[in-house]
């Protein structure tokens, strides 16, 4: 598996460590309750399927970024820089 | 028919024509007093106690593919109960008993055989901390020896003691621990349960959950509707798809593990070794081949098939464990989907909905659960209570802070 970074383009795999879901960063206010916690930490979808997922290029720029890819085939169909996503 | 080795002599003498098939094929009935949806190792365990156990023998277990179709026949067959945490302690000692007794049980060769697990400690912290895993494993009433190196070198001298990177310090030794024949199991659960009158459908995908008021009322699936008024969802590395028809979502991220096994070769290895450095671990099966597997790939999945870095990853701690493996050839590689829940334990539970249960979360140590699983699972979903064994492994012990994090590394899902 190869994943696109958006700042130092498709690299090896074994550069990227993955986080998890996306809820991840779905980060619940000091106002959530313990249902929004469960949520944000543990409780996933899970998709078999197009899925988009946290990873961080530890072995290349430090980035953080949501990869968009399939599950079931593993093809990986783009990815978008997290600090991005947040000024969006 | 009971299978006996007087059986098999009068078989060989007239033809082997008298062997019948060891299940029916039934066509599903339009209600049953509960469902199993998923006819893996533990679904198949769970309607053949649900049977013996608790006397409910209208029941039937829905498998989209065949009997033993999944991960119950692609694991590297593991058998062992060295759980450290109260949890997990009981629940793997019972599941051992079980194996121990099963063959008598279900009159049926699941070629378990105690041929003992070897874990390596590589540091002086790593042996503390096997024997402290010793001591809980023989407070709880199975076997655990702390070996010394001579006593590894003496069982196991093929293994690389010179080096210097990762040295073998001892080890901890489980003689109860084995490996047993994975698609015997699936067959002799089946089989067990057919004889008490279950009806084991095959080719029956279920494709969604009824539910009226809060309280599940039956099953649709590919050969039409089903009512039932408790449904058991045993369905591994799909848990998470298969709750959605229920509208629930479970903490489990389902994660490909891979395996591999080599060409046939003369006894080497004569118990399970586990490397201790490098999440490695090696058998030989009964045909010779070489049977290990590490960690998983590490980023969700359902490919049934990993990537290249972990095999390479597998490939380098075999060598470093014990430089001979090089001279074997690999023969095959694959991958199962595990179900990991969040802090590495499984779930058995009732959920929300009144009459629909949950075994689920059996990451990779599902195989050596089977047993245990499918009791505890049966007296869950006979009784309404959790059994006395598994009344940790709860759905929302998440959200309550009672996470059961056996390998210590963190309740998170991408670190299990």
């Amino acid at each position: 598996m190869r994943i696109p970074c958006p700042l130092c383009g498709t690299r090896d795999r074994r550069e990227f460590y993955y986080y998890g879901s996306e809820d991840y960063l779905k980060r619940p206010t000091d106002q959530g309750t313990i249902e929004d916690l469960d949520d944000y930490l543990f409780l996933r979808d899970n998709p078999a399927g197009v899925t988009r997922d946290v990873w961080y290029h530890e072995a290349g720029c430090g980035a953080w970024m949501v990869v968009t890819r399939n599950t079931i085939s593993h093809e990986v169909l783009g990815s978008e820089l997290v600090a991005k996503k947040k000024e969006a | 028919m009971r299978y006996s080795g007087l059986k098999v002599i009068t078989e060989g003498l007239f033809g082997n024509k008298g062997w019948g098939p060891a299940w029916r094929n039934p066509a599903p009935k339009a209600e049953y007093d509960a469902i199993i949806i998923g006819g893996g190792g533990h679904g198949l365990a769970t309607a053949y106690y649900l049977a013996k156990n608790h006397g409910m023998t209208n029941i039937a277990v829905l498998e989209k593919g065949y009997l033993g179709s999944g991960n119950i026949g692609r694991n590297t067959t593991i058998v062992r109960a060295n759980y450290y945490m109260p949890g997990n302690s009981e629940f793997y000692s019972h599941s051992l008993k079980l194996w121990e007794g099963l063959e008598a049980e279900l009159n049926y060769n699941v070629m378990h055989s105690q041929r003992g697990q070897l874990i390596l400690a590589h540091s002086d912290g790593q042996r503390d901390t096997l024997a402290r895993r010793g001591n809980a494993m023989i407070n709880q009433g199975d076997d655990a020896e702390l070996w010394t190196l001579d006593q590894v070198k003496d069982f196991a001298p093929y293994l690389d003691f010179a080096q210097t990177r990762f040295p073998i310090y001892g080890g901890l030794m489980h003689k109860r621990g084995g490996t047993a024949r994975h698609d015997a199991v699936a067959w002799g659960y089946a089989r067990g349960a057919d004889r008490r009158g279950v009806d084991l459908i095959q080719n029956c995908e279920v494709t969604g959950i009824d539910i009226e008021n809060g309280v599940v009322t039956g099953v649709q699936t590919t050969r039409g509707a089903i009512r039932a008024k408790k449904v058991g969802m045993v369905v591994a590395g799909r848990s998470s798809q298969v709750a959605a028809m229920a509208g629930m979502r479970l903490p489990i991220e389902s994660h490909v593990l891979q395996a591999f096994v080599t060409e046939g070769l003369k006894p080497i290895i004569d118990s399970v070794i586990s490397f201790g450095m490098g999440h490695f671990y090696i058998s030989q099966s009964d045909k010779g081949g070489l049977v290990f597997g590490g960690d998983l790939d590490f980023y969700s999945s359902y490919a049934a098939r990993g990537n290249l870095p972990m095999v390479e990853h597998v490939m380098e701690a075999a060598m470093t464990l014990m430089p001979m493996i090089g001279r074997a050839k690999v023969l095959r590689s694959w991958g199962g989907i595990m179900d990991m829940s969040a802090d590495g334990s499984p779930i058995i539970d009732k959920t929300h909905i009144e009459g629909l249960f949950v075994d689920a979360g059996w990451n990779y140590g599902g195989f050596k659960a089977a047993p245990a699983s499918g009791w505890c699972m049966a007296h869950l979903m006979a009784t309404g209570q959790s059994h006395e064994v598994a009344r940790r492994f709860r759905l929302d012990r998440f959200r309550t802070g009672h996470v059961m994090d056996e390998e210590a590394t963190g309740s998170q899902h991408n670190l299990h």
